[in-house]
């Protein structure tokens, strides 16, 4: 009953408080045309923004201010407004950064970014330096035994950490710091690999498709439909059974033979948007006056059209790479995905991820599988704030 | 009736407010048609929108009243503004086609209004509606109200439209260019439609319009904007007669440009395009009957007719897009292949094209640069210093500057500099024969006799052959030689231009003739009386 109250109680005042407040800034401002032309909505949404920060505002109170942290109910509200707060700042400072440093064109992109775009060009950037840099960096390797297995993220021997190990271990004992800066090499690498390859084959035969027409698109289009007809987990599993028959003990080609499976798939969904935005574009009279010019189908399609298809293809690029992660991270799991040894953030929430039942009355030791769970979580929630800038900047769409 | 008081307007751009309207007034009387006419941008819309107390998303009222019978319109809840909307207040949109819900019959759209202010039951409203559709002269008044907006010409939804608006009896209504996306045959039934049930209601009405000879038939007072100030106010005889301002001097001025005659053709000489016997369809709807045209060096043939009447699609027959199935297109006396892929380049490069909507007709994603450097160097193989060279004497031939305009995008070029670009993309080919399909009718009028000016210097220093698709007879008065007047896919009427002006004409040719409205307010009045009042439009093309 008590929910129901609360929920009774938050409507009524918003509704009464939302009149309120715009009646008083009506009042206020001398009926100024924003206060004059906002709908009730609007107003509404005030109040209820502003009871939903209060909320947050006294939980975070709470969290802070209880005893025995091991176990709060609060730690990982506590921890996520700080990761929020710190993260909004590291952007912020991230785009003064960029603001003044560079050359001319860097700086001017920078100006004009919002401080959403500057955190996912950020998150980009560490990510990529994190890859690249992975043997430099990581403390440990990632198929590095130790004998201490099972150590609890945190570092403090009270509550059954190792200083050596800042992040823990896993079952079997191995670092999970080192194996997360490895997993970035492997997963995002991999990942991005795949998307490009998805993006070259879906991108150029939708557009081939699009701009011939005829036998030609209807050939292709209805491969597409019989790919797409199969479930694509399962279709895919399926190949990587016969691919891993074929490559027998090469664990190498098995990952290459995933990323090419996973890329074809994958390949499909692009080539129905590549389709449907490349034929929306042939019929544009600057494609009839290129015709017409003599252009051969090599200028028409990625001179001519591509350039006018980036912005849909650059956001489904975002959505399709966060996609393509995930079906990894699956197949990983069920075993024919990237193998063993090497790390993968996929793999290590699986295997770990029955420590996150221990999240009610031990947030620490659950910590260990949210950890690999948030650097995917971060990174799409990264890419996708750069697509949507992209996107907005190259649509000139005014808010 | 309505009272408008310095009012300002103030459109979002980005993070600031842009001003659109800067303080105009305005009064209407009852029973008074007001029209504002000027340029696109002029805030036309946005005023007559206002006008409603209503200012559209991104866009708001930053000063002034608005008072509509003694209501301030600007400060008035919400709640008061609906009761007025729709009931004493109706708002007519440029295209009834985009306006109509496609998914429910009209009269189903018709009675929305009056039942929802409560004025009439349905029944009485669907009545109401057919009574209407009557005086507006709409064909099967009873039926019509039960097709969907898909199953009537785009004429009759304009009149439907224009019903709607009536339902509730409004005192006020807004015309936004009720004509502008009609035929010129079609715009005089709607026209005098709008005029007849202006008067019979005696409701008040503010026809927005760029067309000046429409806005003199319809106001009975005339208004001027320019980017957002008043030009000048005064009823429509005075303004007609004796404009005070500059500005309005030159919109009266336009459609006065004219060419000079060209002595008549050498009756030997080989025609640059000959079009012979062409019949063409699309699949398997024939759109062509055996077309037959020449085009003479140096010269412009001006092709007109309605929309749907195959000027179009003769064009794409020549350059190859369509490939006829009867006939065939001759170059100088040569036969083309008939399909543009079996051209070779310097076929391709003799027959250039220039579009109607220059927005969709230039790469958005390329530099003017690019868009006309390209064709010079696919045709002409010049690269670097020698293009660059080019492309800049391109430029200063259609008058734009080379060094400002050679890095812009499309989207940073007016809609008139966009056109002009077109022109050059064209001339690029150097060519011998340019088709231009309506290369003036998505302009201003001031902006469209600049580029009908250029087009013809251009053609009096390079010598070329124009094939000029309209349907506006006042740009085929001024700018053309010879005329092919067609009409369902045939060739109705040709001749020299000065032949085709004089009587006796087709009758088909008449009836486009008389259909283009003149600056004289009394022009509608006349012609309705010499067609026969109630036999406007649809009876004139009906007895043919």
């Amino acid at each position: 009953m008590s929910a129901l109250t609360t929920i009774a109680a938050i409507v009524i005042i918003s509704t009464l408080g939302g009149w309120m407040f715009r009646f008083a800034g009506q009042k206020g401002s001398q009926n100024a045309p924003y206060f004059r032309d906002m709908p009730y909505g609007v107003a509404v949404g005030y109040v209820l923004g502003a009871i939903v920060l209060l909320w947050l505002a006294k939980t975070y109170y709470l969290g802070t201010t209880l005893e025995a942290p091991a176990s709060n109910q609060y730690f990982f509200f506590v921890k996520a407004i700080n990761l929020f707060v710190i993260f909004a700042l590291v952007a912020y400072v991230f785009r003064i950064f960029g603001r003044h440093v560079g050359t001319a064109g860097t700086k001017k992109l920078f100006r004009a970014m919002p401080v959403t775009a500057a955190f996912g060009v950020m998150i980009i950037i560490a990510y990529a330096v994190t890859a690249i840099f992975a043997g430099v960096i990581a403390p440990h390797g990632q198929d590095q035994v130790f004998a201490l297995a099972n150590v609890v993220p945190g570092g403090d021997p009270a509550l059954g950490g190792n200083p050596d190990f800042p992040l823990g271990t896993d079952q079997i004992g191995r670092d999970i710091l080192s194996r997360l800066i490895y997993g970035a090499q492997n997963t995002v690498g991999i990942a991005f690999a795949t998307t490009l390859l998805a993006f070259f084959i879906g991108a150029s035969l939708g557009f081939l498709a699009a701009t011939l027409g005829g036998w030609v698109d209807q050939l292709l289009s209805r491969a597409v439909d019989v790919m797409m007809a199969i479930p694509s987990l399962i279709f895919a599993l399926l190949l990587m059974t016969i691919a891993s028959a074929w490559a027998g003990s090469e664990k190498g080609i098995l990952t290459l033979y995933m990323v090419v499976i996973i890329a074809v798939i994958d390949s499909t969904r692009v080539f129905r948007l590549a389709r449907a935005v490349g034929q929306s574009i042939v019929v544009m009279d600057y494609i009839e006056a290129a015709k017409l010019r003599g252009e051969g189908l090599g200028y028409l399609v990625f001179r001519e059209i591509l350039p006018n298809a980036t912005a849909p293809l650059l956001a489904e690029f975002g959505l399709r790479f966060c996609f393509v992660f995930l079906t990894i991270a699956s197949l990983s799991f069920l075993g024919v995905g990237i193998q063993p040894p090497l790390a993968d953030w996929g793999t290590m929430v699986r295997d770990m991820s029955q420590f996150i039942n221990f999240a009610a009355f031990a947030p620490q030791v659950a910590v260990a599988p949210l950890l690999a769970a948030g650097a995917i979580a971060l990174l799409t929630v990264g890419v996708n704030f750069v697509v949507d800038w992209m996107l907005h900047k190259s649509s000139g769409l005014k808010e | 009736m309505i009272k408008i008081r310095d009012i300002h307007l103030e459109g979002r751009s980005d993070e600031s407010w842009i001003p659109i309207i800067n303080g105009i007034d305005l009064d209407l009387k009852r029973g008074e048609v007001l029209g504002l006419i000027g340029e696109s941008g002029a805030g036309k819309s946005t005023l007559g929108l206002a006008a409603m107390g209503f200012a559209r998303d991104g866009v708001r009222i930053s000063k002034g009243s608005v008072e509509f019978d003694g209501i301030d319109l600007v400060n008035a809840p919400a709640a008061v503004k609906r009761g007025l909307l729709g009931k004493r207040i109706a708002y007519v949109a440029q295209s009834a086609a985009a306006s109509f819900n496609p998914a429910h019959k009209i009269i189903d759209q018709h009675t929305e209004a009056p039942v929802q202010h409560g004025v009439m039951s349905t029944k009485e409203s669907q009545e109401d509606g057919m009574e209407l559709y009557e005086r507006l002269r709409l064909p099967n008044p009873t039926e019509i109200g039960f097709r969907y907006p898909h199953q009537v010409s785009g004429g009759q939804l304009q009149r439907a439209m224009t019903a709607m608006a009536m339902s509730c009896r409004p005192d006020l209504i807004i015309f936004d260019e009720p004509t502008t996306a009609l035929d010129v045959t079609t715009q005089i039934e709607v026209l005098a439609s709008i005029r007849d049930i202006v008067e019979q209601f005696n409701t008040a009405a503010i026809y927005i319009t760029h067309d000046l000879a429409v806005v003199a038939q319809m106001a009975d007072r005339i208004k001027v904007l320019l980017k957002g100030d008043e030009v000048e106010e005064a009823d429509t005889r005075t303004m007609l007669s004796s404009p005070k301002e500059e500005y309005t001097k030159s919109l009266w001025a336009v459609r006065s440009f004219q060419r000079p005659a060209k002595p008549a053709i050498n009756t030997g000489a080989t025609p640059i395009v000959s079009v012979k016997n062409v019949t063409a369809a699309y699949g398997k709807m024939p759109v062509l009957f055996d077309v037959d045209f020449d085009i003479h060096a140096g010269r412009t043939v001006a092709v007109v007719g309605e929309s749907g009447s195959g000027k179009s699609t003769a064009a794409r027959c020549i350059t190859g897009l369509l490939p006829p199935i009867n006939g065939h297109i001759e170059f100088e006396g040569e036969a083309m292949p008939l399909d543009y892929r079996r051209r070779n380049k310097d076929q391709l490069r003799q027959a250039q094209m220039i579009y109607q909507m220059a927005d969709t007709a230039l790469n958005p994603r390329k530099t003017i640069g690019e868009i006309i450097g390209r064709p010079v160097q696919f045709y002409m193989g010049f690269t670097g210093a020698e293009k660059r060279k080019r492309v800049d004497a391109l430029l200063e031939q259609i008058e734009l500057e080379p060094s400002t305009y050679f890095n812009r995008l499309p989207s940073e070029l007016s809609g008139g500099q966009k056109q002009r670009v077109g022109i050059a993309r064209a001339l690029a080919a150097e060519p011998k024969f340019i088709i231009c399909d309506e290369v003036t009718s998505a302009l201003d009028q001031l902006v469209a006799e600049g580029i009908l000016k250029l087009l013809a210097d251009l053609q009096d220093n390079l010598g070329l052959s124009y094939m000029f698709i309209t349907h506006d007879l006042a740009t085929v008065k001024s700018i053309s030689d010879e005329v092919v007047v067609m009409k369902d896919g045939r060739v109705v009427e040709q001749g020299p231009k000065a032949e085709m002006f004089q009587p006796p004409h087709h009758p088909y040719t008449d009836l486009l003739l008389s259909s283009v409205p003149e600056m004289d307010p009394d022009w509608l009045t006349d012609l309705l009386k010499a067609r026969g009042v109630d036999n406007i439009g649809d009876a004139a093309v009906g007895k043919m």
